[in-house]
């Protein structure tokens, strides 16, 4: 039981530190993809460390909530972390939640986010709150899809379970997990503010989604939520991971796995990583109208998933 | 020559220099139905600025530049030395509201029963009651009677359900120019938007008074950076028109050949951002390689990245000798070719066409009734080209194909961008061969007592024109540059109605207009 309270207080700790490098990598491979010479793969901590450092500057009709939402989003974040698989398997903190709980927790840090970006009444904050709860309420039930796909494949919502059956069963083909990957593909750039559906790079106020929330924060509450953006591209990752190559997690107990799970995760963070930055490169960012056909197509194809399952793998 | 516009004889007197550029007195009283007159022809106005003529014996004066089709037609109308006034001509040529606006921040004559009188240049730095432009102007460094932090400006609104405002600017999160942009929506839809500008409103028209000829083209040049080429020309073109002074073959060849490198930069440019602003880094990296390499060899060549000082009154200050020449056509083959690669994938593009396609639509129809001018008036169907129609020298000798598009949304805009990437290339190679052997200046001496002048010249925006009056000391008396942005602003407020707001910076780049130059 120690040793599972230890394994968790690591993973997450892993999740936390690692998070930013992963966005470094991201923005690395990008830069790469776009011809320029790339940042240093520590950028995001510098920046971090850089924001920390800076004296915060709030506006002043800013209510509590303002100031206390960053602390909000970034602990659902850590939770989030704390309940994905990414090293091990079946760890203490695994029963709180199953995978509807988790869209939950994400869906909670949204609420928070939107609220402070209303709060101080600019008016890019309420534009961006609007356009984010445009997307998401379109995103989150395909995303439920998605998971429901790899829930009915091992009978159950926990993501334990889903993993234990997905990578430690015996070796099955679930075409229907090929169709739940796309729509979890769609469903996370639409969650995590990427091309297409967002663009986290740009200057234009007017076409931002989730930076035109952010617009108002500045020192260590923006470190926070950048912090926190960084750990919700790790989280689904790592839910990615967990869903649709779970082979390399160590299974409960089972200790001698470990450096291998750390090395796989590595790995397969790598591989996620640039393969993101290159749908990023080739795709140009959708009219924001378009947004909805393409939640709604990310909806049907986790659908398709569900059917599929029903029709071939029962 | 004589001229008959409908029923009106006209008698023009052709600048000195050969262009087609027509000066004409006209009475005020009759300046609308001459207005009717041209806009019956088909033509269009381009410019409306005024003047204070009470050091010269007279009042003040209301000057208009013409489009028509035997070239330009430069008017002027001589006003009354006490609360100066002219008719309206917005109600004629909408794209007349602002220039005539700004005609009474600067000068106070006031145009007659015009539909819109609020002020357009005039923020908080001058109070109602004053104008920077007369010559009685007090200098900015004499005790001034207070003046309000925020002036207030009467923004048209829009009511009803739902409706809500947006206010963006002046100061955006990119490091562009200012420009307040109000708009009112309903979710994301655009149901009106109104352009504030004069944030960097810098006094240039007044600067320019009392300067020598020289350092005039470098603040000419000055007016809209990316536009210096054009400005420079222009204001060359001007002051050598008033002092009868003629450019050498090669100065002229090579004032060209600057103008069409400028061309090509800033569409490079433009092509780049239009690619970064729908997300598509890869296009906004590789055009901005492409013309990183173009500025460079500009700086190596010619001493300046952007072309600066090169054009002096008289002809021009740097050459190319036969190394430069082989450089800078090996470079501008190389960008073809490359271009057309890049122009391939923009083609090919799903995402990017489905953003650019249908968006910001500016109609033919709409574009002729409120004068769209320029690149952006050809991607709507509006002819004019003065290198293409109005050739001066040595456009004369070139044979210029017009970039026509007729859909009038960001695709025609990028569209006629980059045929004439393609077509300022040819030329460049054109001007290569068979430039002219020859001086590159000759001096340009003022006649000494008043004499006035207007340049015309086709810059990457549009028509560039600079129309000046020298003292008889020999000195600046009045300048005035005009940027075809003037026209082509109220165009984008039409241009983004029942489009959305997400998309009004990609509408916005593909106009690509100039706060600089209008705000002076």
């Amino acid at each position: 039981m120690s040793t599972g309270i230890l394994l968790q207080i690591a993973q997450t700790l892993i999740a936390i530190l690692l998070a930013p490098l992963l966005m470094g990598w991201v923005n690395q491979c990008r830069a790469w993809l776009q011809g320029r010479s790339a940042p240093p793969l520590t950028q995001p901590y510098r920046t971090l460390k850089k924001l920390f450092h800076k004296d915060a500057v709030i506006a002043h009709h800013a209510s509590p909530l303002f100031r206390f939402a960053p602390y909000m989003i970034f602990s659902c974040m850590v939770l989030a972390a704390g309940l994905v698989p990414t090293v091990a398997n079946d760890l203490p903190f695994s029963p709180a939640a199953d995978v509807i709980a988790l869209v939950g927790v994400f869906a909670l840090a949204r609420v928070f986010l939107a609220l402070a970006a209303m709060d101080i009444g600019t008016a890019f904050g309420s534009l961006g709150a609007r356009r984010e709860m445009l997307v998401s309420f379109l995103a989150e039930p395909a995303l439920l899809m998605v998971l429901f796909t790899a829930s009915f494949i091992s009978q159950s919502t926990e993501l334990p379970v889903i993993v234990d059956t997905l990578a430690h069963r015996e070796f099955a083909i679930y075409p229907s997990l090929a169709f739940a990957a796309v729509a979890f593909w769609m469903v996370s750039t639409a969650e995590n503010a990427r091309i297409p559906v967002d663009n986290p790079t740009t200057h234009l106020e007017l076409t931002m989604i989730h930076e035109a929330m952010i617009l108002e924060y500045s020192a260590r509450h923006l470190a926070l939520i950048e912090w926190a953006v960084a750990l919700k591209l790790y989280v689904y990752s790592a839910l990615g991971i967990a869903l649709f190559v779970p082979w390399g997690i160590a299974p409960q107990g089972d200790l001698g796995a470990l450096p291998l799970a750390i090395l796989a995760l590595l790995a397969k963070l790598a591989a996620g990583g640039a393969a993101l930055s290159l749908l990023e490169a080739v795709f140009a960012k959708l009219r924001l109208f378009r947004a909805p056909e393409f939640l709604g197509t990310a909806f049907l194809l986790g659908v398709l998933g569900m059917l599929i399952h029903f029709l071939l793998e029962v | 020559m004589e001229h008959a516009l409908g029923d009106i004889e006209l008698t023009l007197t052709p600048q000195a220099g050969g262009s087609a550029i027509w000066r004409f007195q006209l009475d005020p009283a009759r300046l609308p139905s001459f207005a009717r007159a041209i806009q019956d022809e088909g033509g269009q106005l381009l410019a409306l600025w005024g003047a204070d003529d009470r050091h010269l014996g007279r009042g003040y004066a209301v000057h208009v530049a013409f489009l028509s089709s035997v070239g330009l037609i430069w008017s002027r109308s001589d006003l009354a030395g006490e609360s100066p006034a002219y008719p309206d001509l917005a109600h004629i040529f909408p794209q007349a509201d602002r220039m005539q606006r700004a005609a009474f921040d600067l000068l106070g004559i006031r145009a007659r029963d015009a539909a819109d009188d609020r002020k357009w240049l005039r923020h908080a730095t001058w109070s109602e009651a004053e104008f920077p432009l007369r010559k009685d102007f007090p200098p900015l460094t004499a005790a001034r009677s207070p003046l309000p932090e925020v002036d207030a400006y009467p923004f048209l609104r829009v009511d009803g359900e739902g409706v809500h405002e947006i206010p963006v600017g002046p100061i955006h999160a990119g490091t562009i120019e200012p420009g307040h942009f109000r708009f009112s929506i309903i979710g994301d839809r655009i149901l009106k938007l109104e352009e504030r500008l004069g944030y960097t409103h810098k006094g240039t028209e007044k600067r320019f008074e009392g300067m020598d000829l020289a350092t005039g083209a470098k603040l000419a040049g000055r007016v809209s950076g990316d536009a210096h080429t054009a400005f420079a020309w222009a204001y060359c073109m001007a002051v050598e028109s008033a002092c009868a002074c003629r450019v050498p073959d090669r100065a002229a060849w090579l004032r060209a050949l600057f103008l069409e490198i400028e061309r090509v930069a800033n569409h490079l440019g433009d092509l780049g951002y239009l690619g970064n602003d729908v997300a598509l880094a890869f296009g906004f990296m590789q055009f901005w390689r492409l013309k990183e390499d173009w500025l460079r060899l500009s700086a190596r060549l010619f001493g300046h990245r952007y072309l600066f000082d090169c054009i002096v009154p008289g002809g021009v200050a740097t050459d190319i000798d036969s190394a430069g020449r082989a450089e800078l056509r090996a470079l501008g083959e190389r960008i073809a070719g490359e271009v057309s690669e890049l122009k391939h994938i923009y083609d090919e593009h799903t995402g990017l066409q489905d953003r650019f396609a249908h968006t910001g639509i500016v109609k033919p129809e709409l574009a002729a009734r409120l004068g769209l001018s320029g690149l952006a008036g050809r991607a709507s169907s509006q002819a004019w080209d003065a290198r293409v129609q109005f050739p001066c020298a040595p456009y004369d000798q070139l044979d210029v194909a017009m970039a026509l598009q007729k859909s009038g949304d960001v695709l025609a805009r990028a569209e006629v961008r980059f045929a004439e990437v393609f077509e300022s290339l040819r030329l460049i190679g054109q001007l290569l061969d068979r430039l002219p052997d020859g001086k590159l200046g000759a001096p340009c001496v003022p006649a000494g007592t008043p004499c006035e002048g207007l340049g015309w010249v086709e810059g990457w925006r549009g028509p560039t024109i600079v129309a000046l009056r020298i003292a008889a000391d020999g000195t600046l008396d009045r300048v005035h540059p005009h940027d075809p942005s003037w026209q082509n602003w109220p165009l984008l407020e039409v241009g983004v109605l029942g489009n959305i707001v997400p998309d009004f910076p990609l509408i916005n780049k593909s106009f690509n207009l100039s706060y600089s130059g209008v705000d002076l």
